[in-house]
């Protein structure tokens, strides 16, 4: 039973969040120089953003920061999220836990500001970084990615019993092999989608970059927010709808493979 | 082998979130100066610096920025609280429509969130397409101010976190026993009451992990502010970002990140208490 | 003759819970022993000790006389059928059972072949590129044993292994593991909480309580003769009676209004004793063993009736009445029971 006011109150938080999305993808393909005002439908924004070299290589940055930021991030925080969920208790294990769940919870300025202070710091004393660009902005992202997959690899381990671990060893599997032939398959769908997570983590993030990057590294999202601290543009609207059409295009074969696993 | 194993994300986690953390404190009770990078930490002779974190208590402007962000990260939690509590249970009982509902919550989380504040904007502005819808409509004579305001930055606020909130009611939604209302109007509850005395107590911690979920990123946020609310709106990431960027006094950025840690260290310990007993 | 297993005053603590306390135990090759025990009396424990996922604090375990605790879990020639069962999720039937052959390295025929061998006696022909998840209760545990038992372990090892079937699907399989065991010749230690499933399944039972085992014997005996309160109350239906043993080994029940004489005199130390229900006659007889009451309820229960039967010094007294034995007495009739010595079963503890 669901009373109407609680079904009312979906509808109108859907249309909420899709309306302006909705129209923001309507209005990229107006000719007005206005954005959000109609004038014929035209495709004369996203040939104006094709040649906005400047737009084209950020987004070009951001996706090899994203991409690497992601697999450095499913590395750790795969390790991470294996160690606590199926190391047992061992000392030190409740700080690494705190210290792994951390950039979940603290505000994104304070890791940011942090992680300035660090490179800063690091360069101080042993020379490397050496200024700050994509490397730091990748390492920043990673960090912040890594605690996301070890909590999704954390829980997905914990979910299963060690049992299937221990069926391996009793059928004369060694620890090793066990853990490539149960464990990591077992993790694989959670490396997947943590690796997802961390990556679009970092094609949406403003404050760590903004804090980690140089001069030379200006990756989309910050770029975006410097045109729209001037107000919104039309190119903006095609690049939006771009975007979107990415984001579903991900989200539907990701869909397609996981029906078929099943 | 299995410690080698331990010491790789225990080392990873040490440098670059331990020792970052560590840094900040450090910096919040150092000295500004004109060398590069432009602080004296504690041990370069000074000794310890408290005047970073006595000027946030003291200066008025500070201690509003502390206190603005607080109120606005409640405000915007407990209006997503109200959007988001229907639409949790309501997703959770949709049947077989449940995934895609899910789906269609989650899915603006995935377009990215600067696309969505852009899309405000277009909204909102003076030529944007609210305004002009109302003066074809011959409502208003000129454009309204819409953008910039106090009530841009909400709703950007809210549709940027409404999908975290919709999560945690949705998930403690789906464990509730169907069983347990059913119980309820058998024993002579209307489906109100059965709702209110039933299944609302049940959800309550959900709730409340909801609220902290919205409320403690929200505190912090630096960029919605920046991109819809009013320029005075002095909140604690904006300020940070001033004296940091513009102002270049690392100190006072530090203190008020600390300040900032330190408001926040109660709701982030109870958000941790509710999802260990959920 | 070398027991197949031995276990010499195994013991292990968590914290301050005692899961096994100086356990002793011996398994004959070929034998099927039921490890019988309520939860948390350490019956898994004893199974992981000999599987290797728990390593005792003190004590020793040997397998045809050598030394198994220096040896990790994947080197033991003993093999173990999960209660959850433990199927890998991501392989196929076939790949579950070839799963430990791989690990020893087998040639690819010889694989195959030992594969096609347990899939036909198990009777899991047709399902081998299957998913776990696509199986039935039933199949699975039948990959799950195929798994394990492909393995030829000299000792197999199984925890509730008909825990997750249904009660129809639980006699037949419960027969076929029985027959499986007798083909592969491997002694199997299985641990269960069912007293009927270790009774009919089993050589010889071991009954664990809080960590140490009570009574090891044949199934028969184990239900006749209970050794200890524990047993006789675990095993069920029993009417245990306490009273004070007289010097000349009889027992004087208050409960029971009466003085009881077993075959023999109770040894010292006796404190109660027990009874079976279908021991027990409803008629008069003078003298010992016979006691009054009112039958309070009666239950019919096919072949038999169920009475409960309040006797005059307050203890209620379980009695099966056969069918054959005629119309029972109707609820609230006052009646004399009375039982032969050699039904007198001492207990102790």
């Amino acid at each position: 039973m669901i009373p109407v006011w609680v079904r009312a109150a979906l509808w109108a938080g859907l249309a909420f969040l899709w309306l302006p999305v909705a129209l923001l993808v309507a209005y990229a393909f107006s000719g007005d120089p206005v954005p959000f005002r109609w004038g014929g439908f035209s495709l004369r924004w996203f040939t104006a953003l094709a040649a906005n070299e400047r737009l084209l290589e950020a987004a070009w940055l951001s996706l090899r920061v994203a991409g690497g930021a992601a697999s450095l991030a499913v590395l750790l925080g795969g390790a991470t999220g294996w160690v606590l969920a199926r190391h047992g208790p061992f000392a030190g294990r409740a700080l690494l836990g705190t210290l792994a769940g951390a950039p979940l919870v603290l505000p994104e300025v304070v890791t940011g500001l942090s992680l300035l202070l660090l490179f800063v710091a690091l360069e101080g004393l042993t020379g490397w970084p050496a200024g700050r660009g994509a490397l730091t902005v990748l390492l920043a992202h990673a960090t912040l990615g890594s605690a996301y997959v070890a909590v999704i690899v954390q829980s997905r381990l914990a979910s299963r019993d060690r049992d299937l671990e221990e069926a391996a060893l009793d059928l004369g599997a060694t620890p090793a092999t066990s853990f490539a032939t149960i464990t990591l398959p077992l993790m694989a769908p959670s490396l997947a989608a943590g690796w997802l997570l961390a990556f679009t983590l970092s094609l949406d993030d403003v404050v760590l970059a903004s804090f980690t990057s140089g001069p030379s590294g200006t990756t989309l999202p910050v770029a975006l927010f410097s045109m729209l601290r001037l107000g919104m543009t039309p190119e903006v609207n095609a690049l939006a709808t771009l975007l979107l059409l990415a984001a579903g295009l991900t989200l539907g074969i990701m869909g397609l493979l996981l029906q078929r696993r099943d | 082998m299995r410690l080698a194993l331990r010491l790789l994300p225990g080392l990873w986690l040490a440098l670059l979130v331990a020792a970052p953390l560590l840094l900040v404190g450090i910096i919040a009770l150092s000295w500004q100066d004109e060398s590069v990078p432009p602080y004296s930490p504690p041990w370069a002779g000074q000794g310890l610096n408290p005047a970073n974190l006595r000027l946030l208590l003291e200066d008025p402007y500070y201690r509003d920025a502390l206190l603005q962000s607080l109120t606005v990260a409640a405000g915007t939690a407990a209006l997503c609280l109200l959007l988001a509590a229907p639409m949790g249970i309501a997703i959770a009982r949709a049947g077989r429509w449940r995934g895609m509902l899910l789906g269609a919550v989650l899915l603006p989380f995935w377009t990215g969130f600067l696309i969505r504040i852009g899309a405000w904007i277009g909204l909102l502005r003076d030529e944007g397409w609210i305004n002009t819808l109302l003066a074809g409509l011959g409502l208003t004579d000129g454009p309204i101010p819409l953008l910039y305001t106090d009530g841009a930055m909400l709703i950007g606020m809210v549709h940027a976190y409404l999908p975290f909130a919709v999560l945690p009611v949705f998930a403690a939604a789906t464990r509730l026993d169907p069983m347990l209302e059913q119980a309820a109007a058998d024993l002579g509850a209307t489906p109100g009451r059965a709702f209110l005395t039933v299944t609302l107590p049940q959800l309550l911690p959900a709730l409340a992990a909801a609220f902290l979920l919205v409320f403690i990123p929200a505190a912090g946020e630096y960029v919605i502010p920046e991109l819809l609310g009013p320029p005075d709106a002095t909140l604690v990431g904006r300020v940070l970002f001033q004296e940091f960027f513009q102002n270049r006094d690392w100190p006072v950025a530090g203190a008020l990140a600390v300040a900032l840690l330190l408001l926040l260290i109660g709701p982030i310990i109870l958000f941790q208490r509710l999802g260990r007993a959920a | 003759m070398t027991p197949r297993l031995s276990l010499r005053g195994v013991s292990r603590r968590f914290g301050s819970v005692a899961a096994l306390d100086h356990v002793s135990l011996d398994v004959p090759p070929g034998e099927f022993l039921a490890l019988l025990g309520g939860s948390g009396s350490g019956k898994s424990t004893l199974l992981r000790v000999v599987a290797g996922f728990e390593a005792p604090d003190a004590g020793a375990v040997e397998l045809d006389g050598a030394d198994l605790l220096a040896l990790p879990p994947h080197r033991r020639p003993v093999n173990m059928m999960f209660q959850s069962y433990a199927l890998f999720p991501h392989m196929s039937v076939a790949a579950n059972i070839a799963y430990g052959l791989k690990r020893e390295g087998r040639p690819r025929a010889e694989i195959a072949r030992r594969l096609e061998e347990a899939v036909a006696m198990l009777g899991l022909a047709g399902l081998e590129s299957r998913r776990p998840h696509a199986l039935s209760g039933g199949q699975r545990q039948r990959v799950a044993l195929a798994r394990a038992l492909v393995k030829r372990p000299r000792l197999l090892l199984l925890d509730e292994p008909l825990g997750a079937l249904d009660a129809n699907l639980r006699e037949r399989t419960g027969f076929e593991l029985r027959a499986i065991q007798r083909e592969s010749g491997a002694a199997f230690i299985m641990v269960t909480h069912d007293q009927a499933e270790a009774l009919a399944l089993a050589d010889r039972v071991a009954v664990m309580d809080r960590g140490r085992l009570v009574q090891v014997a044949p199934p028969r005996e184990v239900y006749d003769r209970p050794a200890t309160r524990f047993v006789a109350e675990f095993l069920g239906a029993a009417n245990i009676l306490p009273g004070t043993r007289r010097p000349d080994g009889a027992l004087d029940c208050p409960g029971a209004g009466c003085t009881i004489r077993a075959a023999d005199p109770l040894p010292e130390g006796a404190e109660a004793i027990a009874l079976r229900p279908e021991r027990i006659r409803i008629g008069a007889r003078p003298g010992e063993n016979s006691a009054t009451g009112t039958v309070e309820e009666a239950a019919f229960r096919g072949e038999s009736s169920l009475l409960l039967i309040r006797l005059s010094g307050g203890a209620l007294l379980r009695v099966s009445h056969a069918e054959e034995d005629g119309v029972p007495p109707p609820r609230g009739s006052r009646v004399r029971v009375n039982w032969d010595a050699a039904s007198v079963v001492p207990l102790l503890g």
